[in-house]
Order: structure tokens, then sequence, then C-alpha cells
């Protein structure tokens, strides 16, 4: 009764809910967007408007020259004389050099094959949902680099192609992972040695690891590619990339020490303790709780310290190795190809920023993967 | 008695020449010989002089001298391994060892013959600084060029000879210091200077890919010698010898009218300095410890100093010069050489 009460006595009651109206336009989609992010006070409305008007400028100028106008074909530069973008053809025609260097070009499918073995052999480090992580990461600093040595290299049957051919971006990889494989390790050892209670081994550490801190990296190489075979004895000659590749190894591996002992540093004391109270040995507490700490709160400083690594690669152009920036620079003194560095440095820049790029994506997804902390 | 005692001690001194020859010889002869390889310093890039085809093969005018000396002691020009290097590496890359010879436009001076312990063979190309202008600069010579800035690579005679130019001429000049001829080019299209010294030869290079080559004026004034040639190391002459008549060998040839064509017919010419030279008659080259055909290698191999020059820096090329001072001596140039004897 009372409801039928009410009723009556209410001229309307909504049984239902009204449907609900999308948030005004100026708080949503792309406008929303833009007001938020581009627009939110008039300084950035101002630098907003100031970057498209740069942006404006710069870029379809760029586009013009570098893919509408641009020449991608020929054999010299008259062949892009009739075009007023920029001529790509001394990219194209030279690209094998770019990659390869003097490598003969039958012999090229070796070098290739590495790379293949390579990232067959960095998939379980990498990436853990393939097994074998242990028996892969010793396997690439011990048996691989042989296997790799031996199809570059070759010998056994296989032309012997000297290190004077390898070249271009090719050398360049070379370096890098040789450098990363082996300056990993010897850092880790170098920062536990650096931190180590015998004043022997620590003096030591300290020492080498200042050492080659101090040294410009151009330094290093020059000194061990001219000044080091005055010291050896006669017709004793290490072979120059080698030398080239060592200096690289322990100069980049004073860094990694430095960036470990970091990571080792952050960690309190109590989990070292922790660790001895339950009985495992020095190397079982740092295999099992200090280094799977330490190293994760070091990746973006590692990866940091590689992408660096990498692009000093470049730098053996001092030494008159053909990398790949090497092969860019000698290239425009061809001839055929008078005048074109825009063109062969701005390929260089796109190659090395798309190989530190993927360096900097695998070092994020690392991080997100790795990411246990609970601070927020 | 006289006359024997002084035979006597030629002899002797033969003998002890003949010696010390053997000692030397058991440097860098036989290293390279027993490498089956030469290696030759050159330059990481100099347009005409060295730079890689695209093939990956070296080309070039001293490119071309590395073949000649690898065709005189190996008897093929293709057995060089060619080592890039920069001007400030490829002194201590020869007084090292790294290198069998130096052949990267470098210049014959006092010290670096004498102080830095090398042996100059010999001239291949005579070069002299130069600068390079816009034409809108309105400078008719290089000595109205007070206040200017100046292009310039480092580690160079060039950047000596510069402050030597403008102190004579009690001149000031700011200089804008580039690593290579490639940016100092950049440097001064982009306006970072207002002039670009260097070799002429070099210049004529870089012109020619100047985008507007005729709005550039390349100075009357030379400022500097510059004579440019293949170095070895001091004290290996048997190896010294080789390097100095391989170039004679190039610029005889031309004088004597062989090339790489006719170098075959030539092989049976009655003129006896050409039978000399290629070693249809005389004991040449066993003097120097090579075989007997070692310059009809070099000429079959690489052509006449003319040849040479013409393929690789010639009108015809894209670097465009002239033989100038760098003619032979027989018309109106200095390239000049001791004769076969």
């Amino acid at each position: 009764m009372i409801e039928a009460m009410n009723t009556h006595n209410r001229p309307f009651v909504r049984t239902e809910h009204l449907p609900q109206s999308p948030p005004p336009v100026s708080t949503s989609g792309i406008i929303g967007w833009a007001r938020e992010n581009l627009f939110s006070s008039p300084l950035n409305a101002v630098l907003t408007i100031a970057s498209f008007y740069f942006l404006y400028l710069v870029i379809p100028p760029f586009v013009q020259w570098a893919f509408i106008d641009a020449a991608w074909w020929g054999s010299s530069n008259k062949d892009c004389a009739g075009y007023d973008g920029a001529c790509w053809a001394v990219v194209t025609a030279r690209f094998g050099q770019f990659v390869y260097g003097f490598y003969p070009e039958a012999e090229r499918w070796r070098p290739n094959l590495v790379l293949i073995l390579f990232a067959i052999n960095l998939l379980p480090i990498l990436w853990d949902r393939v097994p074998g992580r242990t028996i892969a990461a010793l396997f690439l600093v011990t048996g691989f680099p042989l296997v790799a040595l031996f199809f570059i290299h070759g010998g056994l049957g296989l032309e012997v192609v000297p290190t004077p051919k390898w070249g271009g971006f090719m050398l360049n990889l070379i370096m890098a992972a040789v450098a990363i494989i082996y300056s990993l390790p010897l850092g880790i050892l170098l920062a536990l040695g650096r931190r180590s209670e015998f004043p022997i081994i620590s003096r030591f550490c300290v020492l080498f690891i200042e050492f080659w801190r101090g040294v410009p990296l151009i330094t290093v190489l020059v000194m061990a590619s001219f000044i080091l075979p005055f010291f050896m004895p006669d017709g004793f000659n290490f072979n120059e990339l080698l030398r080239a590749l060592v200096g690289l190894t322990l100069f980049s591996s004073a860094y990694m020490a430095e960036v470990v002992r970091g990571g080792l540093q952050a960690l309190p004391k109590g989990q070292t303790e922790a660790a001895r109270a339950i009985g495992l040995t020095y190397w079982q507490s740092i295999r099992l709780i200090i280094m799977p700490q330490a190293l994760k709160i070091t990746i973006p400083a590692i990866v940091n310290t590689f992408i660096g690594l990498f692009k000093d690669t470049s730098l053996v152009i001092v030494i008159g190795l053909f990398d790949l920036l090497q092969v860019a620079k000698s290239s425009v003194t061809d001839t055929n190809w008078l005048g074109l560095e825009h063109e062969t440095y701005i390929f260089v820049a796109l190659v090395f920023f798309v190989a530190c790029f993927a360096m900097s994506l695998y070092s994020l997804y690392l991080e997100r993967k790795l990411d246990t902390d609970h601070r927020d | 008695m006289k006359r024997f005692m002084l035979s006597a001690l030629g002899a002797a001194t033969a003998v002890a020449v003949t010696a010390s020859a053997a000692v030397a010889a058991s440097s860098t002869m036989e290293t390279v010989k027993k490498r089956g390889q030469l290696i030759c310093g050159v330059n990481t890039g100099l347009a005409g002089f060295s730079a890689p085809d695209d093939k990956g093969v070296w080309k070039g005018f001293d490119v071309d001298y590395c073949r000649a000396m690898s065709a005189a002691v190996l008897g093929n020009p293709d057995k060089v391994t060619y080592k890039p290097l920069t001007g400030k590496t490829r002194f201590p890359a020869l007084q090292s060892g790294e290198i069998d010879i130096l052949s990267r436009n470098t210049t014959w001076t006092f010290k670096r013959d004498v102080n830095l312990g090398f042996e100059f063979v010999g001239v291949t190309y005579y070069d002299g600084q130069g600068f390079i202008a816009r034409k809108d600069l309105g400078v008719k010579s290089a000595k109205e060029l007070n206040n200017a800035s100046v292009c310039i690579q480092t580690g160079t005679t060039t950047e000596l000879n510069l402050a030597d130019f403008f102190r004579t001429n009690k001149m000031k000049f700011k200089s804008v210091v580039v690593e290579d001829a490639t940016e100092a080019r950049q440097a001064y299209a982009a306006n970072r200077c207002d002039v670009y010294t260097t070799d002429r030869s070099g210049l004529a290079a870089q012109r020619s890919v100047l985008k507007d080559p005729d709005a550039h004026v390349i100075l009357p004034e030379i400022v500097s010698k510059e004579p440019l040639g293949p170095v070895v190391r001091h004290g290996d002459n048997v190896w010294g010898d080789i390097a100095r008549w391989v170039r004679n060998a190039l610029v005889v040839a031309e004088e004597l009218g062989v090339t790489q064509a006719n170098v075959d017919q030539m092989k049976s010419t009655e003129n006896p300095e050409i039978k000399r030279l290629l070693g249809t008659e005389g004991d040449f080259g066993s003097m120097l410890g090579l075989s007997k055909d070692w310059a009809y290698n070099v000429i079959k191999s690489v052509g006449n100093y003319g040849e040479i020059y013409e393929r690789h820096i010639g009108p015809k090329t894209a670097i465009g010069l002239d033989r100038g001072v760098n003619n032979l001596w027989t018309n109106g140039g200095i390239i000049y050489a001791a004769p076969f004897r």
C-alpha cells in the first residue's frame, strides 16, 4: 500500500540508469591528449608551436633530399648528376665493402654463418625460455671464439683471409663482441678483487683499473699498434687486430669493474653475512646471493658501457683498421665518388643508431623482466 | 806500387761494402721475400693518390708505386698488403717495422730525413702548398689574406708553412684546425673559413667536388716546396737502393718511350740503355739482389711514370692536374732520373 501511495505521490521515478555520455570533446581523444600534453600552459603552447615549426622546416626538405630526389643506383657520382637529392649510389655500390670491408666476396658466407651461430649461441643467454644458459655462456667465452676464428680467418682447408682484409661493419661487430664477452667476466673478477681482503689482490686490481681508466682509448690503440712492436723481439709480431682487441678488452674491463663494484656496494652487508651464516662458501655466496642482485641493479650501467664500447670500436680508424666509419671515409676519396660525405656518414650513423638502440631496448626488456623491487 | 795499393784498398772497400750489404740484405728485402708480401703504407684515402675502389682494390698514384715495388721484388704487382695510415701514424708505423715502405704523399724534409731516421728515395711528385678562396672574396693574391681564417689539417707540414708564410709577410691569420681533407672541404664549404690551404694537388681534387667549382679560385702563390716521395727506414741501404731504382726505372722508362703496351717489343730493341733497363743486357738485377727482369716486371705491371700519372691524376681524370713541373726534364718539367749505366 505504502508503495502504491509513494508512486502515486511522486510524479516520476527513473528506474534505470542514464546511458553514460562520452566525456567532453576537449578532454578526450586527440584533442584531449594534445591539451593535456602539448598545450597545458602558455609556455608549453609556445614551445609546441615552435617545435612543430622547426620540424616543418627540417623534415620535408630532408625527405625530399633523402628519398624523393635521391639517386639510388649507379657506378660513379656522374650517375647522380641529374638528381637534386642524395646520391645513395655510393652506399649501394659499395654495400659489400661497408659490411665486410675487403673480405673476398666468394668467402662472405663464412662471416654470415658465424653471425648465425653467434645468434644461436646467444639465444639461451639472452632469453630464459631457452634452456642451457650456463653451458651456452661457457661455450661463448671458450669454444665459440675458436669456431668464429676458424670460419672467419680460415685455415684447415678453408682459404685463409688475413685480418687486414677484415673490415666494415663486420669488424665493428667482431671487436664489440669480443670486448663485451670478455670484459664482463673480467670486470666482475676485477670488481671482486678490488673488494678483496687480500692486500696484494686488491692493490693489483686498483692499479689495473686506475691505469686503464686513466688512459684514453686512442692512446691505448696507438700504443698497441705502433709502440708495442718496438719492444718486441725481431720477427716476433702479434697480429695487429689481436693487439687492438686486447687493448679494447682490457680498457673496457676496467670500466666494467667499476660498474659492477657500484652494484656490489649498493647491496647491504647483511646479504653477505646471511650467506655466510647459512654456511655458503665465498664463491657460492657470490654466485647465488651477491652477483644476481648486484648485476640486476647495474643492468642499465652495464648496457651503457656496452653501447659506449660499441661506438668506441670506430676509433680503430686511428690505427688504420678499416671499420665501417673508415670505409665511409675512404669511399668518398675514390675519384668516382668524390664529395658524397653526407650520404656515407648518414648511412654510418643510421647503422650505429640501429645497433645501439637494439641494445638499449634489450636492456629495458631485461629490467622489466627482473623487476622484483617493491619500492613503489 | 801506389796504384796497386789503391786498387787493393778499392777491393777491400768493395768487399766491405758487399759484406755490409749482405748483412743489411738480411733485413727488409729478406723479410719481404720470405713473407711473399710487401706491406706498403698508404693514405687512408686521398683522391687520385690512394683509395679503395668499389671492389675493395686499392687504386692511385701512390698505390701504383707499391705495386711497382711488389713487381720488382716479388715479380707480381698484386702481392701487396696495404696498410692505410693517417698523417700521425705513418712515421711510427715505418719506424717500428709495421710496414716495409711508406708511399703516402709524404714530403721530403730535412728533419724527417735526418732526425726521424728515414731515407727518402726520390721524388715521385713535386707538390706545393697553395690556397683556395671563394671568388666573391675578391682576393687576387695570397698576400691580401691578412686576418683571414684558414682551414688547415693538423700534423702536416702545411701547418708550419702557413705560419712561416704569414710571418714573413707580416700578416695575421686565424687557423681552423681539421683532421683530414674531407673535413677541411666541408668546413670551407660551410664558410667556417675564408681560405683553405693544402698541397695544390689536394686543392684541385677538393675543388672538383665543390658545389660550384667555378666560384672558387686557386690563388697563384705557391708558398712551399712539397717534394713527395716514398720513404724507407734509414740504414737498410739495399732496400733503399731497390726503392730508389724502382722509382728511377719508372721515370727512365718514360724517357725512353717504354710503355706497358710496348715493353715486350722493346725487349728486342737495339738501344743499349733500354736493354740494360729491361735486363736483356748487363746484370743490373742481381746487383740489387733481384731477378734480371725486375724492371720489365715493373713496367709490364704498372706502366711508366707518365702512364701512372695520366691514369690517376692527369688532366683526363676527375682530379685534372696538368703535368706542370712534374713533366720530364726533357719536356720542361723537373722529373729526372739517374741513368741506367
